[in-house]
């Protein structure tokens, strides 16, 4: 068997350029299936981090994966909101410990703004029910005063006491900047590795306040406000939100008041468990996940199925070869393994350096799609279903590996000594 | 045969049990009414009915292409089993043996040198010439250390040489490598199936004198086959192939 091996190294290394190329498919290919796994895993797991301690998510009726998508995630818009005064009688129930409220639609440079109060600051969670820490600063006090996650201080390089303009709606249209009603930065967040990070947070009533000489999303013609008639002659206390976290006091009475949210007098309202919402989400997409992975097991057949061709092809040039083997002694199962060995150890090649083009991949690319999609990726060691990913293509490299083998062996058994080239 | 035995450590003999040990008092070769027919094919393509090779005797067979010489030399090798008759090399009936004992036995006792291209092009010379120790551990203890070396040096070939891809190497010289490979372990018998077809006249004399040089100092027997009998002058015994073969005349090629 060490002799096979060794021959087989051999005899590889001898058609290295072809077999080389054979390689960088498979390590394409493994990168692809281990790349999406590790995607998924990833991803999964930074959504499951945005968001805990939260007991409910209360929103006007939707869909309740929209509702935590755009709450939390701020991916979508919301269709409706729902008004203050249901969200102070959901404070004011008595199995509630708290309520933050939600108001979002506007943005800074593509990040969105979120307004809320300094509850926000004292009870939200993430991760493992880490409250968010300011790195500088402190929460919001007066109207025109922001407190930035840590990326977009990071990406526009942002200190205390900068000063910053919001865009109404998602900031396409230059007429719909909020100018006129600058914001200074007084605090700013430790990254969080959440959509915490990528958001601009005010208070409410300066949400309101941008807002008063707007309606239906225009500039009302012939109607400003300015900054200081804002804060001081209007009142600033808000009408409308988008959605509410609810803190329970316990847990246990999450179900009924997920039920009496549902039944509210006053407005169509839904209720969500974060959790429950995200299993729910993780149903949608697991479709286009299995899809995805359907998709790069197959591009794995392929690679393996241009190793086969590639032995196959070589295989008649070595008839030779296999004489010469079977003068000196070697039967012909010995020439089957020695086949099989030789796409085996391609296949280990292709895998380990599949295995390498990821670890590098992710070193050199994992700063950048946090920047972009905010998803954190990690280089760890491969997970569980990793290993059976990779399992599974060295599994079939061997088994199909044993085709050129078994083809060597019919060979072997034909020629003899006398090759018939 | 014998001296080279007394050469063998004592516990040789017993280490050895999976494969058949080979009698060094037999003869190296020994064929009684041998027939053979390719499979599908309506007559016999070999038919002898008797031929002796005593240990360390040299036999020149003498043919011309299409008379069954690859397939007598296949038999002799036991990579091919007679239909029927008696084929025994080293006092061992290759009939007698499963397919892998086959194998073995080769791998043990026989040396192999082609008409050309008998080397693997991506081992160095000197892993050519240890290859059958690859398969055969009989024959590397045999051959103990430092055997490709002595017998790359009596080859004359230089050591600078030696650790090149085998690739590299003239024809003359790369038959000269696989001469020291069918040598190497002295294995009771050496079949050579025209090794000199594509050598020049002056590289033909040196492998001839190489040749059977190291078989008479291994006492190793020889079957030579080739159409050039201006070779056959050197060798113990000459044997006309279509004269042996009763089935010469069918024609079948080889």
């Amino acid at each position: 068997m060490k002799a096979l091996l060794s021959l087989a190294l051999r005899s590889a290394w001898n058609r290295r350029f072809v077999l080389a190329l054979v390689t960088g498919s498979i390590a394409l290919s493994t990168l692809l299936l281990l790349g999406i796994e590790r995607l998924r895993h990833d991803v999964r797991e930074n959504f499951s981090q945005a968001v805990s301690g939260t007991d409910l998510i209360v929103g006007a009726r939707t869909g309740p994966v929209q509702l935590l998508l755009y709450s939390v995630f701020h991916i979508g818009n919301a269709t409706n909101n729902i008004r203050w005064t249901s969200a102070q009688a959901l404070a004011q129930h008595r199995a509630v410990a708290w309520m933050v409220p939600i108001s979002l639609g506007d943005s800074h440079r593509g990040f969105p703004v979120m307004g809320t109060t300094r509850d926000y600051f004292e009870h939200f969670r993430h991760g493992n029910r880490e409250p968010l820490k300011l790195a500088q600063g402190q929460p919001f006090a007066g109207v025109f005063e922001a407190v930035l996650g840590a990326e977009v201080a990071h990406r526009f390089g942002y200190q205390l006491g900068s000063s910053i303009v919001l865009a109404h709606g998602d900031g396409a249209f230059h007429e719909n900047d909020h100018d006129d009603k600058p914001f200074k930065v007084v605090g700013i967040l430790a990254p969080t590795g959440t959509p915490v990070d990528r958001t601009v947070h005010i208070g409410l009533n300066a949400m309101e306040a941008v807002h008063l000489d707007w309606q239906g999303g225009a500039h009302l013609p012939g109607h400003k406000v300015t900054a200081e008639e804002a804060e001081h002659d209007h009142d600033l206390s808000p009408k409308t939100l988008t959605a509410v976290l609810l803190g329970l006091k316990n847990r246990a009475a999450v179900f009924s008041v997920q039920r009496e949210v549902a039944a509210f007098r006053d407005e169509p309202l839904l209720a969500i468990l974060p959790a429950v919402a995200l299993d729910e989400l993780w149903d949608v997409v697991g479709v286009g996940e299995r899809g995805l992975l359907a998709m790069s097991a197959l591009v794995s057949v392929v690679s393996l199925a241009g190793l086969v061709a590639v032995i196959l092809a070589g295989l008649n040039e070595r008839r030779r070869e296999l004489a010469i083997l079977r003068a000196v002694g070697a039967g012909p199962r010995q020439v089957l393994l020695l086949l099989a060995l030789e796409g085996a150890l391609v296949t280990t090649a292709g895998v380990a350096l599949g295995l390498v083009l990821g670890a590098l991949a992710l070193l050199t690319g994992a700063g950048w799609v946090q920047s972009q999609f905010g998803i954190g990726l990690s280089l760890a060691a491969p997970s569980a279903p990793e290993w059976r990913l990779i399992g599974a293509l060295l599994g079939a490299g061997g088994l199909a590996s044993l085709l050129p083998g078994w083809r060597a062996y019919r060979l072997s058994l034909v020629d003899g000594l006398s090759p018939r080239i | 045969m014998k001296c080279h035995a007394d050469k063998l450590p004592d516990h040789m003999h017993n280490t050895h049990q999976d494969s058949p040990q080979a009698d060094p008092r037999a003869s190296a070769l020994a064929l009684r009414d041998l027939r053979y027919r390719w499979p599908g094919a309506a007559s016999d393509v070999l038919d002898i009915a008797e031929l002796q090779l005593a240990a360390g005797d040299t036999l020149f067979i003498r043919g011309p292409s299409g008379c069954g010489k690859s397939t007598l030399l296949s038999l002799m090798a036991g990579v091919l089993v007679a239909g029927s008759g008696e084929l025994s090399a080293l006092g061992q009936s290759w009939s007698g043996l499963s397919a892998s004992q086959r194998d073995r036995h080769r791998a043990d006792h026989l040396g192999y040198i082609f008409q050309q291209f008998n080397l693997l092009p991506y081992l160095s010379v000197l892993d050519n010439v240890r290859l059958p120790c690859r398969f055969s551990a009989h024959r590397a203890q045999r051959a103990g250390e430092g055997a490709a070396e002595s017998l790359l040096q009596r080859a004359g070939l230089p050591e600078a040489h030696w650790r090149r891809p085998a690739g590299q190497l003239s024809i003359g010289q790369q038959q000269r490598v696989a001469a020291a490979r069918a040598l190497i372990g002295a294995p009771g018998l050496v079949i050579a199936d025209e090794p000199t077809s594509a050598l020049d006249e002056g590289l033909r004399e040196s492998f001839m004198d190489l040749l059977l040089g190291a078989c008479a100092e291994h006492r190793s027997a020889l079957v030579f086959v080739s159409h050039d009998s201006r070779l056959a002058a050197r060798f113990g015994r000459v044997i006309d192939l279509p004269t042996l073969n009763r089935a010469a005349s069918a024609g079948v090629p080889a």
